[in-house]
């Protein structure tokens, strides 16, 4: 079985874009707190759904909906609706988080297909299986804390397909399990779907560089000719024993195109870019070197440097990094 | 309402541990939950050895339960999970959904990671076996208002660091420039965590290995006449390596009504001297301090 690419679409454009480089599937979320990339001039309304739904459909692809976030008492309604939307729209999976969510899919829209979001923080498979059990999940996306050695016990263990991230933004925290946003900001991406949101965010030339805030907690600063990327927490510079570095992650992109041949080998169903507030021209770049690559595999064909430059040019910083796929790395 | 001691959050020596669980045999909290919830690489405490202290503490009246892990990654990590639920003797808290598998049906306490935001999301774990929840880390006092919870005890933290993330990655041994399977026990030289700054010299996180916590100090001491009218039954202190006595002696205080919370708060503030924060519970950023409406 190939491996299924799975690609970002904040857009029409963007969803068109992956379309047109090779992706299998494009995963999209509705306008609203209800999905974990709830950025404003991103997203759809229920009738762009609709007709990115019938977009895909006539060329054979596939549309997942991430509602990955998790509602709340007062809000229920919106992620229930969002379901009944998903539903209505003719989507080929919903991607969910909670477990009152998956309750209300699986008994109001039973012929949905419901994928466990990485948000959902299942590192093992007593968890994913536990998902299975109860709500027929048919998929799982995997936080990215686990090495390669682990992701196959997973596999191994399990009935439900198994998606890894291919490539895009490194979260070094389980997904779900990190709260820094809504500590500095009060909004984390499990209630709000933002991660260090721009509105909090200040942006200050000064005598020391350009420093940048997130809700007047100083994250970086930056000396001339220093790349400054987007402030997120856990990508900054702070002092600890009287060293400053970047005591938690390098602003860095994960990478793991040279571990095609490993996912397939073990049982791997699909791999997921990141990127659904990334720019048409980005997921079009990432979407055909992807393609390439792993048509490539399995048409026994040999890899190609060129792919990598092609990503090394896209990723935050421009550096990239296997992450905890590589046990070193931790 | 109950006082209930959370696991030890920190990587501490063997005597240590026996001595402070010696100590809190000797105090007023009701519940004292044990066990390693951060790191599997910890080992000063074997199982057999929680289950000692376990015995102990409930040879003293103690209600005790054994946390498991937050992060659970590998085989061995499901192993020493199975063989925690498979104790027999004491109840479980949950912080993990491969916990919840292997507890359905048997009684336990869903942890404050399960990342229950809902009532219907409450009520499944309920349908599964939870008597009691500890509410998620960054749940308000609105929201919890919401949640109207009945058929199950309702635990919060009010004192101590905040867990906020975990990782795969140990950022107390990247600080020594050491790989996590080989970090040398490094925790062991940070009992309360390592401090971390920011580039102007604020005291910002605490690195504790794989877990990453507030600098600042949760404390809602002055919110338990709050918290009793919302039907919060037991009151959670996290371990920390000083003035653990004195903590629970204000809190009880407090509880019992026998201190003003104003004045155990300010007591409070006096014991360990880092800024506290009680935000999440206010509805604001977590590391905001607000006064009460009260």
């Amino acid at each position: 079985m190939s491996l299924e690419l799975v690609c970002p679409a904040g857009s029409l454009p963007a969803l068109k874009t992956a379309l047109d480089n090779g992706a299998d599937c494009v995963y999209v979320g509705l306008k609203g707190n209800t999905n974990a990339r709830a950025f404003s001039g991103l997203n759809f309304d229920v009738q762009g759904l609709i007709e990115a739904a019938r977009l895909v459909h006539a060329r054979k692809r596939k549309i997942f909906v991430a509602l990955n976030t998790y509602p709340q008492a007062t809000n229920l309604t919106e992620w229930n609706k969002a379901v009944d939307s998903a539903s209505e729209a003719g989507v080929d999976a919903v991607i969910l988080a909670d477990m009152g969510l998956m309750r209300y899919a699986s008994r109001n829209h039973p012929e949905l297909r419901l994928h466990l979001s990485v948000q959902g923080s299942a590192t093992n498979y007593e968890a994913i299986n536990f998902y299975r059990e109860h709500f027929d999940i048919k998929r799982a996306v995997l936080p990215r804390v686990l090495s390669l050695q682990q992701v196959e016990n997973v596999v191994g263990n399990t009935s439900v397909e198994i998606e890894l991230f291919g490539f895009g933004g490194l979260c070094v925290m389980v997904e779900g399990r990190c709260l820094l946003s809504s500590y500095v900001t009060g909004e984390s991406p499990n209630t709000a779907g933002v991660c260090s949101p721009a509105r909090a965010v200040r942006w200050q030339k000064t005598a020391n560089g350009l420093e940048t805030r997130l809700n007047g907690v100083l994250l970086d600063c930056y000396a001339d000719g220093e790349n400054a990327g987007y402030p997120t927490l856990c990508k900054g510079r702070f002092e600890v024993g009287g060293e400053t570095y970047y005591a938690i992650e390098e602003p860095t992109s994960l990478n793991t195109i040279e571990l095609i041949p490993e996912m397939a080998r073990m049982g791997i169903s699909a791999v997921k870019i990141e990127g659904r507030q990334r720019s048409p021209a980005y997921v079009g770049q990432v979407t055909k070197t992807w393609r390439s690559a792993i048509d490539a595999f399995h048409g026994g064909r040999r890899s190609d440097p060129a792919w990598m430059s092609a990503l090394s040019k896209l990723a935050e910083g421009q550096h990239h990094t296997l992450g905890a796929y590589h046990r070193p790395w931790k | 309402m109950k006082l209930s001691l959370g696991p030890i959050l920190y990587y501490w020596p063997r005597e240590a541990l026996f001595e402070f669980y010696e100590t809190i045999a000797g105090t007023s909290v009701d519940i004292v939950y044990l066990g390693e919830a951060v790191c599997s690489r910890r080992h000063a405490f074997r199982f057999e050895d929680w289950l000692d202290v376990a015995k102990g503490l409930s040879d003293a009246g103690k209600e005790v339960v054994l946390s498991t892990q937050t992060l659970i990654e590998s085989e061995s990590d499901l192993k020493a999970l199975r063989r925690l639920a498979e104790n027999g003797e004491f109840a479980l808290e949950a912080n993990d959904m491969g916990a919840v598998r292997l507890l359905s049906g048997k009684s336990f306490v869903a942890g404050p990671h399960l990342n229950a935001y809902s009532p219907e999301t409450l009520e499944i774990l309920v349908e599964l076996g939870a008597r009691r929840w500890v509410i998620p880390i960054e749940m308000s006092k609105q929201a919890l208002s919401e949640m109207r919870p009945e058929s199950l005890e309702t635990e919060v933290l009010v004192h101590g660091r905040l867990p906020l993330a975990f990782s795969a990655r140990c950022f107390t041994a990247r600080h020594y420039n050491l790989p996590k399977d080989d970090c040398r026990f490094s925790c062991l030289d940070h009992p309360f965590g390592l401090e971390l700054k920011t580039r102007e010299g604020e005291p910002f996180l605490a690195l504790n290995g794989i877990q990453t916590q507030s600098y600042r100090l949760c404390n809602l001491i002055g919110e338990l006449d709050e918290m009793r009218k919302l039907g919060v039954s037991i009151a959670r202190i996290s371990p920390q390596p000083m003035h653990m006595e004195e903590t629970i002696s204000l809190f009880r205080g407090a509880i019992d009504g026998k201190i003003r919370c104003s004045e155990a708060s300010s007591l409070i503030s006096d014991l360990v001297p880092v800024e506290t924060c009680n935000g999440y519970w206010q509805g604001s950023a977590g590391m905001e301090y607000m006064k009460g409406v009260t």
